[in-house]
């Protein structure tokens, strides 16, 4: 699955578009960044709702795909201007993290 | 490669969010060697980690990054208050992070364990109240 099948999937909002072509290899729940930084799978699909810059530097250093940011998270505009400069894909959602991972999860199916 | 390339990072002490330019400089460059992408994203976890640490603990220091034909070694050096018990350190879990850097989701124990975990070889030279130099290699 690529960003682009999640895009077309329609089920989050797009923020940052990145590279739509980017595989996704699984989804990937972690609030921690610390953890994150140890454990994110590279071309994972990020759900969290820690959403700030440090966010977008672990994404960036360990290859996730794309993030996610649920519960109504939103990026600041600096932050979201630093995301396109990365190319690091950003959707957001209101729904709570596991609803949205398994959200993703169906799509493998 | 007939010569080591060696690049060279001040990293400031007082701005969280700029953590982790050094490390990304050092990922492009890495990948523009068309290195291995496994071996690009353990440097990359295991510098982030230091520079980290080294703003959250040490108001910044510098890092030297030399690559040779066989071997990328990280120094990362700082001027900071060392570390008083390196084994308890080294613990997951144990952390001396205040609590802002917390709520940033950093600062819950993984740093040290983490750069181990991805570096092949890591050194830790600390002495309170003078600075810790911590030395890593990734074999390539």
């Amino acid at each position: 699955m690529t960003i682009q099948t999640l895009i077309d999937a329609g089920i989050f909002s797009l923020k940052v578009t990145g590279d739509p072509s980017k595989n996704i290899s699984k989804v990937f729940c972690c609030d921690l960044l610390s953890i994150a930084m140890s454990k994110a799978p590279a071309e994972g699909a990020w759900v969290t709702v820690m959403g700030n810059k440090n966010t977008l530097a672990v994404a960036s250093l360990t290859d996730i795909s794309c993030i996610i940011l649920a519960e109504g998270i939103q990026l600041l505009p600096d932050d979201l201007a630093c995301a396109e400069r990365e190319g690091i894909t950003v959707f957001t959602t209101d729904l709570p993290i596991f609803d949205a991972a398994l959200k993703i999860q169906e799509l493998f199916a | 490669m007939d010569e080591n390339l060696v690049f060279n990072y001040t990293i400031s002490g007082d701005d969280f969010t700029r953590a982790g330019e050094a490390s990304s400089d050092v990922k492009n460059k890495l990948k523009m060697m068309g290195l291995d992408n496994n071996i690009i994203r353990k440097v990359a976890i295991a510098m982030y980690e230091g520079e980290i640490n080294m703003v959250i603990h040490a108001n910044g220091g510098t890092i030297t990054v030399e690559i040779s034909a066989d071997n990328i070694r990280m120094i990362l050096a700082d001027t900071g208050p060392g570390i008083a018990d390196i084994d308890k350190a080294m613990e997951q879990g144990y952390s001396t992070a205040p609590e802002e850097v917390r709520a940033l989701g950093f600062g819950a124990g993984m740093g040290l364990p983490n750069m181990k975990k991805y570096s092949d070889h890591m050194e830790i030279d600390s002495t309170v109240g003078i600075g810790t130099t911590v030395t890593m290699d990734i074999h390539i």
